[in-house]
């Protein structure tokens, strides 16, 4: 190769370097921007939003709507709900969803690809599309205004996910390495909390993400079942301020923010396994 | 054999056993509970007086609203769709190339996936403020419009910004899935491909876009379930209103039974979208090819 061609190629690369930085910015700066109008609207007093024509940046940075929005907002309780409310029904997930996603990734059996089939659509059903049928059981269940009602909900929506994204972690893992631990006079249990779960680590963190995630974001569900403003999750509870006569938009998106920064860092941390996980069953 | 078939089934419960349990309980019984309903005739306290027959379904049929909700449930669901792809494939390809910063924004990517869809509609609710809205400003600045609009006011305006929050929050999702189907294809393909002398056109059209079909089609699928069953823009931006003029099925089966207390009524128009997203799964298997893999 002549010194000219490889100069002309650097050029050509150059080139097609600065359009690509422009579009990825430009993408990043689309994508983040109503979170970047929620986080300038947080800060500003509630007399400034409400001057025309409307201001890009506060005037007066008020920091300290991050403080009194816990007077003026039951958000302690808010912030609650969701914290019992998620833990909870990824802590009944994964201690389901383990064992049975264990023997279906170890063992051929009767039944199995039925079971499969099951998850598989199970996993298609949102809340939003039984929420009539959910209403009616949780009524006869007396489970209105209870916590239990979202944890059952929550953690029955997210087995199926993670019993794919989990089942599929066992598989890859060889049966040797079991086996060893059963010569040595482990009991199956025993492999498998010694062994396997260590070795499964990022399958389980990301299930365990993945679900908690959800049920912090669900709506339908808990706006339909949970009127009183003590069960009511985050999601609930600040779309409530909305219908008011007068909406404070400065702590509606404070408590916004609260609730999203926490679930982005986690959901970037499992950023590998969220497409593998999400087309769990069809894309291998 | 029959003996160590036995055995095997009873293996298999005490670990499979609780999870199915739980998706029995909450979920399929849920689902047949409200098919159930729409055959009832049940008063708005919620008693029920038994065996009602098709008379709920025949309710719904008369439902003014319904033709026109129908109507829209498709522009929406087809649009979203369709759209969200064509947007993905284009922002997937930026995202694979190489440039500096491309990690900060494939995780700028993952903020509208991870974040709440209702807080998301809710800031989108704010911008787009006929008064307050940092929108208007930006217009107005930009000499594109002479005063504030109302985004929200008119039917097809609402609609339309409804549609646009749907897809911003869509992309994320199917990007990351076409990115996925980009980085299995591998160099040496993309490399073989660009000494054969095709223009970068052919050679996405000819090559690159018929390896990402397989991915492509399982987002799709997983998209059009999502979006006909999306709920929170919808409720939060508008409420389906004014009146019934940006409701979709799913809210409409929402306003009938917890703001018309027509339970009943609609439980027949969730068991239709139901019915419909049946047939989405069923297309989602034959697209994924479940039975190949097992």
């Amino acid at each position: 190769m002549t010194p000219q061609l490889t100069k002309k190629r650097r050029k050509k690369i150059t080139g097609r370097k600065v359009t690509l930085t422009i579009s990825g910015w430009t993408i990043a700066l689309i994508f983040l921007a109503p979170y970047i109008e929620m986080m300038i609207t947080s800060v500003k007093s509630e007399s400034e939003i409400l001057t025309i024509p409307t201001t890009y940046l506060p005037q007066h940075w008020t920091w300290s709507n991050y403080i009194t929005i816990w007077k003026q907002l039951p958000l302690a309780q808010y912030l609650r709900t969701s914290i019992v409310v998620s833990l909870s029904a990824t802590i009944l997930v994964l201690l389901l969803a383990v064992p049975a996603a264990y023997y279906v990734g170890r063992n051929k059996f009767k039944g199995r690809n039925a079971f499969l089939l099951l998850v598989l659509i199970t996993q298609m059903f949102s809340p939003t599309s039984l929420i009539i049928g959910i209403f009616r059981e949780i009524i006869r269940f007396h489970l209105v205004n209870t916590w239990m009602a979202l944890i059952l909900v929550y953690a029955a929506f997210n087995m199926a996910f993670s019993i794919w994204i989990l089942s599929s972690f066992f598989a890859s893992i060889p049966v040797e390495i079991e086996e060893a631990a059963w010569i040595d006079g482990a009991s199956r249990m025993q492999a498998l909390r010694q062994i396997i779960l260590p070795i499964a680590l990022p399958g389980l963190v990301t299930a365990f993400i993945f679900t908690f995630i959800s049920a912090w974001n669900e709506f339908v569900i808990a706006l339909t079942i949970e009127s009183s403003p003590a069960h009511q999750p985050l999601t609930v509870g600040l779309e409530s301020l909305i219908g008011q006569y007068q909406v404070h938009w400065q702590y509606l998106f404070t408590g916004s923010l609260i609730a999203i920064v926490p679930v982005v860092i986690l959901f970037a941390m499992i950023e590998k396994y969220l497409v593998s996980g999400l087309t769990a069953g069809s894309v291998k | 054999m029959t003996t160590v078939r036995k055995r095997y089934r009873i293996g298999a419960l005490p670990w499979i056993g609780p999870a199915m349990a739980v998706i029995f309980l909450m979920v399929l019984y849920p689902a047949f509970e409200m098919v159930k309903t729409s055959f009832m005739s049940i008063d708005p306290t919620g008693t029920s007086h038994g065996f009602a027959g098709l008379s709920n379904y025949r309710t719904l049929f008369r439902n003014p609203n319904l033709v026109a909700v129908l109507e829209r449930t498709v522009i929406w669901t087809i649009s979203i769709v369709v759209l969200t792809v064509l947007i993905s494939l284009p922002v997937a390809q930026i995202l694979h190339a190489k440039f500096p910063g491309r990690r900060f924004v494939r995780y700028a990517l993952i903020v509208p996936w991870a974040a709440s869809v209702v807080m998301t509609s809710t800031s989108w609710l704010w911008i787009l403020n006929g008064y307050y809205g940092v929108l208007n400003r930006i217009l107005i600045s930009f000499g594109l419009i002479q005063e504030p609009k109302q985004f929200l006011g008119s039917q097809t305006q609402s609609f339309t910004w409804l549609i646009v929050v749907a897809i911003f929050v869509s992309v994320p999702f199917t990007t990351y899935v076409v990115l996925a189907g980009l980085t299995t294809i591998g160099e040496d393909i993309m490399e073989a491909s660009t000494v054969d002398g095709a223009s970068g056109w052919q050679r996405y059209k000819n090559i690159i876009f018929p390896l990402l079909r397989p991915a492509l089609l399982i987002s799709m699928v997983i998209n059009l379930i999502n979006v006909f069953n999306s709920f929170p823009i919808i409720w939060v931006m508008t409420t389906g209103g004014p009146g019934y003029s940006t409701d979709t099925t799913t809210t409409l089966a929402y306003k009938i039974s917890f703001r018309n207390a027509d339970i009943a009524q609609s439980a027949s128009m969730a068991t239709i979208n139901f019915g419909i997203i049946l047939l989405f799964i069923v297309l989602f298997l034959k697209v994924s090819r479940w039975r190949d893999d097992s």
